[in-house]
C-alpha cells in the first residue's frame, strides 16, 4: 500500500488531502458543537437597541418584528425615534457601515414628546385607548381619559384616532431633576466664529 | 504628629483669601423680601405648611420636610408669606422652581426655641430628630441632610468622625471666620457629633495649614478633649470629602460607595456648629456664614446672613459695580456656578458669593486642540485621564467614559484648572455624565415599554381567542334553538309569524343573559387592577425624589383613585342590576314585532335561573371579596401603607352589600311565589297560547292602529336599544358595534314605519310625539353619563308601557293646544319632574346612594329644559 | 441682568499652549549656541530656514482647511517642529533637504492626521527619517567641530555657509563624521587608543569633541524645562537610565567589541535633544506616568540597541517614531487605578 502510494505521488498526494480534510473537519465539527456560545440570538440585540417606542413609523408593527426584520436583512435606517444614535448603535452590532436615517419614515425629532388629552374635549370614546401600543391611556366610554405620562414614549398613534382631535403631543420639558449641562461647543465648532466668540465676550463684558 | 497622607494630583490655584478677611464678620440688613426654595437641599423637596398671607416668627418652619432624604425650612425674620410661586433657583440651570415669598415686618420676633442644656443624655433618635426638626443641612456646598448622614446604617460602625475645616477653594473664608470666632462651638458641635455616632475612635478636625488663626483657635478651643486637630500642606482639592479621607486616614472610599461604608463620617464645621445650636438651643438652621467677595464690590468681607435673602440686596449693601464684573458667582471659582441673575437668595449652602472683576476672572479663552500634555491628568485627584475622557467626550463614547471611570469624577475642576489648551473639560465630563444618566432613565423606560407592549399584544390574543370562541358557543345556541322551533312549527303550534325572528329572539335573548356575568367580572377587574395601580403608584412615589416626578405621581394616583371609586360604583350599580337584567332583557324582547317570539323568550329565561340561585351566587361572590379586600387590608395596615382608608372603606361597602342580599335572599320566596308562576314547559306553553290570542287580537285591529303599535313600540325599544349601547360602550363591550348597527336599523325601521303611518293618517299624534322623542334620545345619547346611569324608567317594563300610554295621551291632547298652551304644559309638567328629580336626590343623599351623581345630574338637565322651555313660553 | 453663564471652574491657570510652545523654544538655546559654537552658523540658519518652512506649510494647510490661520498659528506648534527638525539635521546640508523635511513634517505627519494633537508620530522625526532614507547622503554629512578642525581652519564663514546651503558648493575638509560614525566604524582598537586615535575624541572630554557639550546644552534646556513643569521627568529620565544600565552592562570593559561607554552614549548623537525634546512632545507620547516610563525606557532601549548592533550610528528619530507606534497599546495596559477603585480597568474592559 504506501509502496503503492510512494510509486503513484499524485494519488498519495490526493489521500493525504482528503484525509486531511476529514480530520480537519471533524475537529472543526467537534469544537463547533462543543464551543457554542449560547450568546442572546441577534434578534434579541437588536430589540435591545431599538427605542420601543412601538410607533410603527418603521412600516413595522412594532420594535421586535422591525428587529426581526433587520435580522433578516432589512435596512436598519427606518427607525426615526431613535434616529442616528440607534442607527449607529445597530450598526455597531452587525459591523456595517452606518447609513444615515431614511427621510422617508419619518424625521428624527429634536425633542421627545407626550401624548397629553385635553381633557374637557375629551369625548370618552375609547378610540385612543385602543389605538395606544404601550397602553398608556387611562379611561372608560363615556368618561375622560388621560395619559400616564411617564408610559408614553410619545409614537403619537393615538393623535390621528382621536374623533374631536383633543390629544396633543407636547414636548418633554427639562425639569430640574434631568436638566444637565450641555457640552461645550469643540475647538472645531467654534472655528466659523472664533473672532465672534471674542467679540461676544467684549460685547458680553461691555454689557455686564 | 497624626500621620498625614498626600493625595494624587491637585493644583495650587492663587488662594485670594487676604481680600474678605479684612474686615471683621458684618451683618446686613433686612432685605425687603425673603425667598425660600423649598428645595434647597440634596433629595425630595420640602411641602409649604404655611398659606399665603400668613404670619410666621422667626425660626418657624414654614416647609416641612418630605420624606427621609429631604429637610424642613425655617423662616428666617418675622412677617408675612406674600407668596407661594414659582422663582429663579440658585442652580447652575438657571430654572425656576417653587419659593415661599416671605415679607418681613421688620420687628423680627422670634418663635420660641426649645432649649436643651443636657443634650448628651438625650440618645441617638432623639438627637437626630432634633437636627432633623431643625433642618440642618450641609452647608459646605453640597447641602445633604445632616440628620441622614447621622444616621448610618447598623452594619456599618463608625470609627472615625472627620469635621471638615478644610475650605480649600480660593476666596471662601467662611469657614475660617467661623472656626476664629466659634471655635468653642465647633468643639461642642463635634463632641455632640462624636455622641450621635456612639463615640468613635478617632475625632478629627481637619484644617488646611493656610488657616493659622483658625488652627490655633480650635487647637486651643480643643485642648483636653480627645479630637485631634490636624493640619496639612494646602492644595486643592483637599476639602472634597474624599479627598480629605485620604489624607487624614490614608483610605479610600470605595467608587460608588458612601464613607460610611468604611466606617468614616464627614461634617463641615460649619454644619457642625449648626448641629451644635439646634439640639442646645433649637434655633433652625436659618441664617449662615457667607464670604462676599471679588473686585466688582467695593467692600470684601464675611457677613452672617439670613437666608432667603436675595443675592441683590447683599451686592447691593456690598456696593457692587455691575460693570465691573465679569459674571456672578454662587460657591467658589474651581466648583461653584455662575448665575445668569442676581435676583436669586442665599440658601443654605451658599457659601460664597463671588463678583470678581473683568481681569481677575476674564472671560474665557476659545479652547485650543488638546495637545495631550498630561497635565490635566497630573492635576486630577482621582487619578483619572481627564485627556483620555475629554477625547471620548467628544467622541460621545460613553462605553469608553464608563470604562474611563468618570463616574469617579468630583468635577473638582483641577483638571480643567490646568489644561493649557483652556478646554472646558468639566464642562465636557458634566453633559456626558448628564447625557449618560438620561441613556440610563431611557433604556429603563424603553425596557419597561417593551414589557407593556408584550404584555399588551399577549392580552389582545387572549382577548381574540376568547371572543371566538363565545362566537362559536352563539352559533351553536342559535341553531340549536332554531331546530327547537321548527320542531315546534312541525307540530303545529307555532302561529304564522316569521322563524327566523323567533330564532333570533331566543339568541339574543340567551346572549344578554350571558352577558351580566361577564359584565361584572369585568367591572371587578377593572376594579382590582386599579388597585393594584395605585399600590404599585405608591410605591413609587415613596421611593422617587425628584419633586417634579413626585407631584406627577401623586396626581395620577389621585386620578386612579377617582377612577377606582368610579369602578367600584358601577360594580356596586350593576349587582343589583343584575337581577333584573334578565328581565329587561326579556323584556325588550317583549316589544320585538313578534310576541310569541318574545313571550317564548321570556318563559326560557325564567327557567333557566331561579332569582334565589342567582341571589346566592352573588352573596357568594361577594363574600369572596370581601375575604380579598379584608386580607388586603390586614396587609395594608402590616406596612403602614396610604390606601388603608380607601380599602377600609372598600371592605365596610361589601359588608354592607353582603348584608342586604342576605335580607333580599331572605325576602325571596314570597316574590317568587308571587307572579303567576310559570313553572316549567307548561308555563311557556301558556305563554305562547297568550301571545297567539295576541296576534289574534292584533290580526283584528285596523291598520292605522297596528301601525301605531308598532311604531310605539319601535320607540320603546329604539330607547332601550340607546341605553344598551350607552352600557356596553362604558364597559367597552365587544357588542358596541353590533349594537350601534342595530339602532341605526332600528332607527331606519321606525322612519319607514312613521312613513307608512303618514300615508294612512297625515294627522296622527305619534307622528309629533315620535319626532320629540327620538331627539330627546339623541340629546341624551350625546351628553355623557346620565343615560347610562339615570334609573331609566325603562326598568320597570310596565311603567314604561303606562308612561308611553300616558305620553300618548298626552300628545293626543296636545295635539289639540295651541303652542303657547303645549308650552305651558310642558313647563308645569316639567316642574314636576324636577320636583320629583329633586326629591329622589335629596333621598338619594340622605342614604348615601351611589347614583347621586346620576341623579343630581338629571336634575341638572331638567332644571335646564325647564328654564329652556320657559324662555320659548317667554317668546312666544 | 443677565451675567455670563458658564461652567466651573471659572479660575484657569495663566498661560496656554503657545506659552508652552514657546518655553520649548527658549529651552532649544543653549543646545542651538553650542551647535552655533562648535559647528558654525549652519544649525542656526537649518532652523530658522525649517521654522519658516513650517509656518508656512502651516499657514497654507489652515487655509486649505478653512481654518483660522493667526488663532492656529499662535500655538506656535509648527515653529517647534520647525526648530527641532532644523536642529536634528547636519548643519550645511542643502536647503531643499530641509525644506522637504519640514513640510513632509507638517503636511504628512501634522495635518494629513488631523492636525495639532492629533497625530499618532512626531512630525519632527517623520521628517528627519524620510529625509533619511530619501537622501542618505546629503543626511550623514556632518561638519567638523571646532576644535577638531585642523591647523589654519577656522569655523564656516557666514557667506560660505550661505554658498554651501543654497548653492551646493562644498567646502572641503569642513566635513566630518560624528562619534557614533567613527566608533562604529571602529572595531579593531580598545576603547582607550581609539580615543587616542581619533582627533574628533581626542580633542574632546569623554564623548567627542562640540557633541558633549551641545548635549549639555541640551541637557540644561531640559532641566529648565523640568524645572518650569512643562512636562514630566518620567520620559526623558527613564529614556535616559535605560540608555546608562544598557551601556553600562554592554560596556564590556572597553574592548575593541564595546558598544561604547555609557558617557558616550549619554552625551553623543542626539540624546539629549532625543530625550528631553522629542521623548516629551506630548502628543505623540503615552499619557500616563506609568506610560510615559514605559515609553521612555522602549525608546532608550531601542535608540542602544540600533548604535549597538544596528545599521544606523544613531537612533532616536526611528526609536521615537517606534515607540509612538507603541504608545496607544501602552495606554491600554498603563491606565492609572482611579480612587476607590481596587484595580485599573482595562480601558476595553466594560465594552467587550
Ligand atoms: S491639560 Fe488640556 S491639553 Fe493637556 S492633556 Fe489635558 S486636556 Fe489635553
Ligand atoms: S474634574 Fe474630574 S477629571 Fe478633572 S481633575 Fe477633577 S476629578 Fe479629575
Amino acid at each position: 500500500m504506501i509502496d503503492y502510494l510512494l510509486t503513484h505521488p499524485f494519488i498519495g498526494a490526493l489521500v493525504a488531502l482528503v484525509s486531511l480534510a476529514l480530520i480537519f473537519g471533524a475537529i472543526l465539527g467537534f469544537a463547533a458543537v462543543q464551543f457554542k456560545v449560547e450568546g442572546d440570538p441577534i434578534v434579541d440585540q437588536l430589540d435591545n437597541l431599538l427605542p420601543q417606542t412601538q410607533c410603527g413609523q418603521c412600516s413595522y408593527p412594532g420594535c421586535r418584528p422591525y428587529a426581526e426584520a433587520i435580522a433578516n436583512g432589512d435596512a436598519i435606517n427606518k427607525c426615526p425615534p431613535g434616529g442616528q444614535a440607534t442607527i449607529n448603535a445597530i450598526a455597531d452590532l452587525l459591523d456595517v457601515e452606518a447609513p444615515t436615517l431614511d427621510e422617508e419614515h419619518g424625521e428624527e425629532s429634536e425633542v421627545k414628546t407626550v401624548a397629553y388629552i385635553r381633557e374637557d374635549e375629551c369625548i370618552g370614546c375609547t378610540k385612543c385607548i385602543q389605538a395606544c401600543p404601550m397602553d398608556a391611556i387611562l379611561g372608560a366610554a363615556k368618561q375622560m381619559h388621560t395619559v400616564i405620562a411617564d408610559e408614553c414614549t410619545g409614537c403619537d398613534l393615538c393623535v390621528e384616532p382621536c374623533p374631536v382631535d383633543c390629544i396633543d403631543m407636547l414636548p418633554i420639558e427639562t425639569t430640574l431633576g434631568d436638566w444637565h449641562w450641555q457640552p461645550p461647543k469643540l475647538p472645531q465648532q467654534q472655528f466659523e466664529n472664533i473672532i465672534a466668540t471674542d467679540k461676544q465676550a467684549v460685547e458680553d463684558g461691555a454689557a455686564a | 504628629m497624626t500621620k498625614i497622607w498626600s493625595i494624587p494630583g491637585g493644583v495650587h490655584p492663587e488662594e485670594n483669601k487676604s481680600q474678605s478677611l479684612q474686615l471683621p464678620l458684618g451683618e446686613i440688613s433686612l432685605a425687603e423680601e425673603l425667598v425660600y426654595p423649598l428645595n434647597q437641599h440634596i433629595g425630595a423637596p420640602a411641602t409649604a405648611i404655611v398659606e399665603v398671607g400668613e404670619q410666621v416668627l422667626a425660626g418657624q418652619k414654614i416647609a416641612e420636610a418630605k420624606g427621609m432624604i429631604s429637610a424642613s425650612i425655617h423662616a428666617s425674620t418675622s412677617g408675612t408669606i406674600t407668596a407661594i410661586e414659582d422663582r429663579t433657583l440658585p442652580h447652575p440651570s438657571g430654572m425656576s422652581g417653587e419659593c415661599i415669598v416671605l415679607t418681613p415686618d421688620g420687628k423680627d420676633s422670634f418663635a420660641k426655641f426649645e432649649t436643651c442644656e443636657n443634650y448628651l443624655a438625650l440618645d441617638h433618635d432623639q438627637l437626630v430628630a432634633k437636627i432633623r426638626e431643625a433642618g440642618i443641612t450641609g452647608m459646605g456646598g453640597a447641602g445633604f441632610p445632616t440628620a441622614v448622614k447621622l444616621s448610618p446604617r447598623a452594619n456599618n460602625p463608625i470609627d472615625t468622625l472627620i469635621i471638615n475645616g478644610t475650605e480649600c477653594e480660593p476666596y471662601i473664608t467662611a469657614d475660617d471666620t467661623l472656626m476664629q470666632t466659634q471655635a468653642d462651638d465647633i468643639i461642642k458641635g463635634t463632641q455632640l457629633l462624636a455622641h450621635m455616632l456612639g463615640n468613635p475612635q478617632r475625632v478629627v478636625i481637619g484644617i488646611e495649614d493656610n488657616k493659622p488663626d483658625a488652627i490655633k483657635a480650635v487647637t486651643a478651643a480643643a485642648a483636653g478633649t480627645a479630637i485631634e486637630v490636624v493640619s496639612f500642606p494646602t492644595k486643592y482639592p483637599s476639602g472634597g470629602e474624599k479627598q480629605l479621607i485620604q489624607i487624614l486616614t490614608g483610605k479610600e472610599v470605595p467608587s460608588g460607595q458612601l464613607p460610611a461604608s468604611i466606617g468614616i463620617v464627614l461634617q463641615n464645621v460649619g454644619t457642625t456648629v449648626a448641629a451644635y445650636e439646634a439640639v442646645r438651643f433649637g434655633k433652625p438652621l436659618i441664617e449662615r456664614i457667607t464670604t462676599v467677595v471679588g473686585e466688582a464690590l467695593q467692600t470684601q468681607r464675611n457677613i452672617k446672613v439670613r437666608l432667603g435673602t436675595p443675592i441683590n440686596h447683599v451686592l447691593a449693601e456690598h456696593g457692587f459695580l455691575p460693570k465691573n464684573a465679569s459674571r456672578l458667582i454662587m460657591g467658589g471659582p474651581m466648583m461653584g456656578f455662575a448665575l445668569e441673575n442676581e435676583n436669586v437668595p442665599v440658601v443654605k449652602a451658599t457659601n460664597c458669593i463671588l463678583a470678581p472683576g473683568k481681569k481677575e476672572m476674564a472671560p474665557p479663552a476659545p479652547a485650543q486642540a488638546c495637545i495631550r500634555c498630561g497635565m490635566c491628568a497630573e492635576a486630577c485627584p482621582a487619578s483619572l485621564l481627564p485627556q483620555q475622557m475629554y477625547w471620548y467626550a467628544q467622541a460621545e463614547d460613553y462605553e469608553k467614559l464608563e470604562a474611563h471611570n468618570i463616574k469617579d469624577c468630583i468635577e473638582c475642576g483641577a483638571c480643567s484648572f490646568v489644561c493649557p489648551s483652556n478646554i472646558p473639560l468639566v464642562q465636557h465630563y458634566r453633559a456626558a455624565k448628564g447625557t449618560m444618566r438620561q441613556q440610563a432613565i431611557e433604556k429603563e423606560k424603553s425596557d419597561r415599554s417593551r414589557l407593556r407592549f408584550e404584555f399588551r399584544q399577549e392580552r389582545i390574543a387572549k382577548a381574540e381567542a376568547e371572543k371566538e370562541a363565545k362566537r362559536v358557543t352563539r352559533k351553536k345556541a342559535a341553531e340549536a334553538a332554531k331546530k327547537k322551533i321548527e320542531a315546534q312549527k312541525a307540530s303545529g303550534e307555532t302561529p304564522a309569524a316569521g322563524n327566523d325572528l323567533v330564532a333570533n329572539a331566543i339568541a339574543s335573548a340567551k346572549q344578554t343573559q350571558a352577558s351580566p356575568e361577564e359584565q361584572q367580572a369585568k367591572l371587578e377587574r377593572a376594579v382590582s387592577g386599579a388597585e393594584g395601580r395605585i399600590e404599585k403608584l405608591q410605591q413609587r412615589l415613596s421611593e422617587t425624589e425628584a419633586d417634579d416626578q413626585k407631584a406627577k405621581l401623586t396626581a395620577q394616583i389621585k386620578q386612579a383613585e377617582v377612577k377606582l371609586q368610579d369602578a367600584k360604583t358601577k360594580l356596586a350599580n350593576f349587582s343589583p342590576t343584575a337581577n333584573d337584567s334578565n328581565a329587561t332583557a326579556t323584556n325588550s324582547n317583549t316589544d320585538a314585532n313578534d310576541p310569541v317570539a318574545a313571550a317564548i323568550a321570556r318563559a326560557q329565561a325564567k327557567m333557566t335561573m331561579a332569582p334565589d340561585e342567582k341571589l346566592r351566587s352573588n352573596l357568594e361572590s361577594l363574600n369572596k371579596r370581601l375575604q380579598k379586600a379584608q386580607d388586603k387590608l390586614a396587609a395594608a395596615k402590616a406596612d403602614n401603607a396610604d390606601t388603608v382608608d380607601a380599602l377600609q372603606s372598600g371592605v365596610d361597602k361589601l359588608k354592607e352589600k353582603i348584608a342586604t342580599t342576605e335580607k333580599e335572599l331572605a325576602q325571596l320566596p314570597t316574590p317568587v311565589a308571587e307572579p303567576p308562576a310559570p313553572e316549567t314547559t307548561d308555563a311557556a306553553t301558556a305563554a305562547i297560547e297568550r301571545a297567539k290570542a295576541k296576534a289574534a287580537a292584533q290580526a283584528s285591529m285596523s291598520p292605522e292602529d297596528k301601525l301605531r303599535n308598532q311604531l310605539t313600540a319601535m320607540s320603546t325599544r329604539i330607547e332601550k336599544a340607546q341605553s344598551k349601547l350607552v352600557s356596553a360602550k362604558a364597559d367597552n363591550a365587544d357588542t358596541v358595534d353590533a349594537l350601534q348597527m342595530g339602532l341605526d336599523k332600528m332607527f331606519a325601521k321606525q322612519q319607514t314605519l312613521r312613513d307608512e303611518l303618514r300615508q294612512l293618517n297625515p294627522n296622527a299624534p305619534e307622528l309629533n310625539d315620535a319626532n320629540v322623542k327620538a331627539e330627546s334620545d339623541n340629546n341624551s345619547a350625546k351628553n355623557e353619563q346620565e343615560s347610562s346611569e339615570t334609573p331609566a324608567p325603562v326598568k320597570e317594563p310596565d311603567a314604561a308601557t303606562a308612561a308611553i300610554e300616558k305620553a300618548k295621551a298626552k300628545a293626543a291632547a296636545q295635539a289639540s293646544m295651541s303652542p303657547e298652551e303645549k308650552l305651558r304644559d310642558q313647563v308645569a309638567s316639567l316642574e314636576k319632574r324636577l320636583e320629583k328629580a329633586q326629591q329622589r336626590l335629596s333621598k338619594a343623599e340622605a342614604e348615601d346612594d351611589e347614583n347621586i351623581d346620576a341623579f343630581r345630574a338629571g336634575v341638572e338637565k331638567t332644571r335646564s329644559k325647564l328654564e329652556q322651555t320657559r324662555a320659548q313660553l317667554e317668546e312666544s | 441682568m443677565a451675567f455670563m453663564k458658564i461652567s466651573s471652574p471659572h479660575a484657569t491657570r495663566s498661560g496656554n499652549t503657545g506659552d508652552v510652545m514657546k518655553q520649548v523654544i527658549l529651552a532649544c538655546l543653549p543646545g542651538l549656541l553650542a551647535l552655533s559654537y562648535f559647528f558654525g552658523p549652519g544649525s542656526l540658519m537649518n532652523v530658522m530656514l525649517a521654522s519658516a518652512t513650517a509656518v508656512a506649510c502651516e499657514a497654507a494647510i489652515l487655509k486649505l482647511r478653512n481654518r483660522p490661520i493667526g488663532f492656529y498659528l499662535q500655538d506656535y506648534s509648527a515653529v517647534v517642529t520647525g526648530v527641532l527638525l532644523g536642529l536634528a539635521l547636519p548643519p550645511y546640508c542643502p536647503w531643499w533637504v530641509v525644506v522637504v523635511g519640514t513640510a513632509s513634517a507638517i503636511i504628512l505627519a501634522k495635518h494629513l492626521y488631523g492636525g495639532m494633537g492629533y497625530n499618532p508620530f512626531n512630525p519632527a522625526m517623520v521628517g528627519y527619517v524620510i529625509l533619511l532614507i530619501s537622501f542618505p547622503v546629503e543626511m550623514t554629512q556632518w561638519a567638523a567641530p571646532l576644535p577638531a578642525l585642523e591647523e589654519g581652519q577656522s569655523l564656516m564663514s557666514f557667506s560660505g555657509a550661505l554658498q554651501q546651503i543654497w548653492l551646493g558648493i562644498p567646502i572641503d575638509g569642513y566635513t566630518g563624521a560624528t562619534p557614533l560614525d567613527l566608533f562604529k566604524q571602529n572595531d579593531t582598537l580598545l576603547v582607550n587608543d581609539f580615543y587616542q586615535a581619533e582627533s574628533l575624541f581626542a580633542t574632546g572630554h569623554f564623548a567627542g569633541a562640540g557633541w558633549e557639550w551641545v548635549n549639555i546644552g541640551f541637557l540644561l534646556g531640559g532641566l529648565y524645562l523640568l524645572w518650569r513643569n512643562i512636562f514630566t521627568w518620567h520620559a526623558p529620565i527613564s529614556m535616559l537610565a535605560t540608555m546608562f544600565v544598557l551601556s553600562a552592562l554592554f560596556y564590556d570593559g572597553g574592548s575593541s567589541n564595546s558598544a561604547g561607554s555609557p558617557l558616550l552614549h549619554l552625551f553623543s548623537g542626539a540624546t539629549m535633544l532625543g530625550a528631553f525634546f522629542i521623548a516629551t512632545d506630548p502628543v505623540s507620547s503615552a499619557v500616563s506616568t506609568k506610560g510615559r516610563l514605559i515609553y521612555g525606557a522602549g525608546i532608550g532601549a531601542l535608540v542602544f540597541l540600533i548604535r549597538a548592533w544596528g545599521n544606523y550610528p544613531d537612533a532616536i528619530a526611528f526609536a521615537v517614531l517606534l515607540m509612538n507606534f507603541a504608545a496607544p497599546f501602552i495606554d491600554y495596559y498603563t491606565l492609572p487605578r482611579t480612587y476607590g477603585h481596587s484595580n485599573s480597568r482595562r480601558a476595553t474592559e466594560k465594552s467587550e
